[in-house]
């Protein structure tokens, strides 16, 4: 880990993720207001009472953005948990025994690749009314494939190596070698993707609350966008600031995926942007 | 590019379309209510809905409505929307051009824009414009499509007053001709530019990379050890650079949909995009599931043809 930290981009990318995710975790602390609550008067430029303004009904821009963060970020968590767990179990499952399996499991993880994630969480919402548990699933359910391919892909060389014969040589059963032996070696890897997969997430997340599909009950900063829309031509701040928080959130995930990737692959000439 | 491959390749498209037309009827079926409200909409009355339901056989077993659902939808027949009255895919038909003039416009300037770049910041690696490059490549990818929309709408659209802030065409002066065209490229300008610049990102990444890996191969040492002028040595290992960025384009397009859908929110450019809200706040279902299943069936001939034309460029890939 210190190892990522030796690029500006890597520090920028850690510093970026560990404030979103202090602030989500504070945000009751964090947020000077309510983000539902109506503080003040309407369409507030920022000013030393309210930092980033307030919106058309009076309510403080930097909490909504505070507590939106923690709805996005929630949100990613939970899809990244999921797509992890089926990622990683399918790749390590289609790695390992190789064959049928491995190419019945590859067709599948195709399959779900080409669905559009953003279009099948429209349908779902729009059928089953609005709610964070239903984005969760959807997208959860939809986002491994990339994770399954790199897991597998490590999990096919690493099966071949003398650690993994050793292990078996003292008769350890499969899923020990899968868990113990190979499974630790391939997910640094895959850590590449799965933040590269967060940061994309909370940006589908925001596209849902921009179209006004986001969960009613909680603030995101999908909706806060949304929200702004109207109100383009007198209130900037509503605009400008949401944004910028999503902006900035994916930019840390994207950097800190970088850094996790120069890491994992030393010799590729050059560094990406 | 063998024969077998083409078959090979044409074959994987089954499961794709199964996958697809799997999703849609679980959802239409684990959905709370009635599926016939799914297929017909909320409006219908109850003669309307009998017809439905013997249409797509839902009081057959599920396996069996599964079929009839393939059947329907293979055949282009998605239902009819009972808020527009008429058929889901003429309504389809009818939008889907302006969204393709949006995407086509933005991938076609993010590609040479996105080469451009790549190319001179793969040149100075390392260097002050290779920095910058590679920022503002990160800073567009991790920009959301909607808000950069915004920003433009904002500044060049109201700040500037140089384009106009929304729709396809000026609904006060009336055009034709070439004017008309000149009208819709105007309209068509901010909305493409946005689209362009996230895509722009991951191309220039993409072609940066790829040079930088080329340069460092044995046929570019051969090429700068025969003398050949350092331009002639960047266009050998730029050719090989650009494989990535013609099958990434198959990978992005559900991607690039999905930002065109929020961009055209953003300028009401009357596209796929701006269907699928009016449909969400009338609950038009079989209208959403109809952009679904064409959004999938363009994610799935898209991929399709990069590959085939991947495979067509390069002549090492082969189907074992």
């Amino acid at each position: 880990m210190s190892r990522a930290l030796r690029t500006p981009g890597g520090v920028l990318g850690f510093t970026l993720t560990l404030m979103f995710i202090g602030l989500a975790l504070a945000a009751h602390v964090v947020a000077p207001a309510d983000p539902f609550a109506s503080v003040g008067s309407p369409l507030n430029p920022p000013s030393r009472a309210y930092t980033l303004g307030t919106d058309d009904l009076g309510r403080d821009v930097f909490s909504g953005i505070v507590h939106g963060t923690r709805t996005s970020l929630t949100v990613a968590f939970a899809v990244i948990l999921i797509a992890s767990i089926i990622g990683i179990a399918v790749g390590a499952v289609a790695g390992y025994r190789g064959g049928g399996v491995d190419d019945l499991l590859m067709r599948g993880t195709e399959a779900v690749q080409i669905v559009p994630r953003f279009f099948l969480a429209v349908i779902v919402i729009a059928m089953f009314g609005p709610g964070l548990d239903r984005v969760v699933f959807v997208l959860g359910v939809t986002s491994w494939p990339a994770i399954a391919r790199v897991v597998r892909a490590e999990t096919l060389s690493l099966a071949r190596r003398e650690f993994v014969d050793a292990a078996h040589a003292i008769g350890a059963r499969t899923p020990r070698i899968l868990l113990r032996h190979v499974l630790p070696n391939a997910v640094p890897t895959a850590l590449v993707v799965i933040s590269l997969n967060a940061a994309s997430v909370i940006l589908l997340e925001a596209g849902l609350g921009f179209i006004g599909l986001g969960d009613p009950r909680s603030i995101s900063l999908g909706y806060l966008a949304n929200n702004a829309q109207r109100f383009m031509r007198v209130a900037w701040w509503m605009t400008l600031f949401p944004g910028a928080a999503i902006a900035l959130a994916v930019l840390g995930l994207n950097l800190v995926g970088d850094a996790l990737s120069d890491l994992s692959n030393p010799r590729r000439p050059g560094r990406t942007a | 590019m063998s024969g077998r491959y083409l078959l090979r390749r044409l074959a994987q498209v089954v499961p794709a379309v199964a996958a697809t037309l799997i999703t849609a009827f679980v959802v239409i079926h684990v959905a709370p209510g009635d599926p016939v409200l799914a297929l017909a909409g909320q409006h219908g009355d109850a003669a309307y809905y009998a017809l439905i339901r013997a249409k797509f056989g839902l009081d057959r077993p599920l396996p069996e409505q599964l079929l009839v659902y393939a059947a329907n939808v293979v055949r282009g027949d998605l239902g009819v929307s009972y808020v527009h009255g008429r058929p889901v895919v003429s309504i389809l038909l009818e939008r889907l051009p302006a969204t393709l003039i949006l995407m086509t416009s933005a991938l076609v300037a993010s590609s040479i824009a996105g080469i451009a770049l790549g190319v001179t910041a793969a040149r100075r690696a390392d260097r002050p414009t290779d920095l910058i490059v590679r920022i503002a490549a990160l800073v567009g990818y991790a920009t959301p499509s909607f808000w950069l929309a915004q920003i433009a709408a904002l500044t060049l659209a109201l700040g500037t007053g140089w384009f106009p802030v929304q729709g396809i065409t000026d609904a006060r002066h009336v055009s034709t001709g070439w004017r008309y065209a000149a009208d819709v490229i105007h309209h068509l300008a901010l909305p493409a530019l946005v689209l362009a610049i996230n895509e722009l990102a991951l191309t220039t990444r993409l072609v940066r990379t790829g040079v930088l890996q080329s340069l460092a191969t044995d046929y570019i040492r051969t090429a700068r050890a025969k003398g050949l002028p350092e331009r002639a040595v960047v266009r050998h290992a730029f050719r090989n650079a650009l494989l990535p960025v013609v099958t990434v384009i198959g990978g992005r397009v559900g991607m690039l949909f999905t930002g065109a859908v929020l961009v055209e929110a953003v300028f009401a450019w009357p596209g796929l995009g701006l269907l699928l809200l009016s449909s969400i706040q009338t609950r038009d279902v079989p209208v959403l599931l109809g952009v679904f299943l064409l959004v999938s069936l363009v994610v799935i001939v898209t991929n399709v043809v990069t590959d085939l034309a991947y495979a067509w460029l390069d002549p090492r890939i082969r189907y074992e």
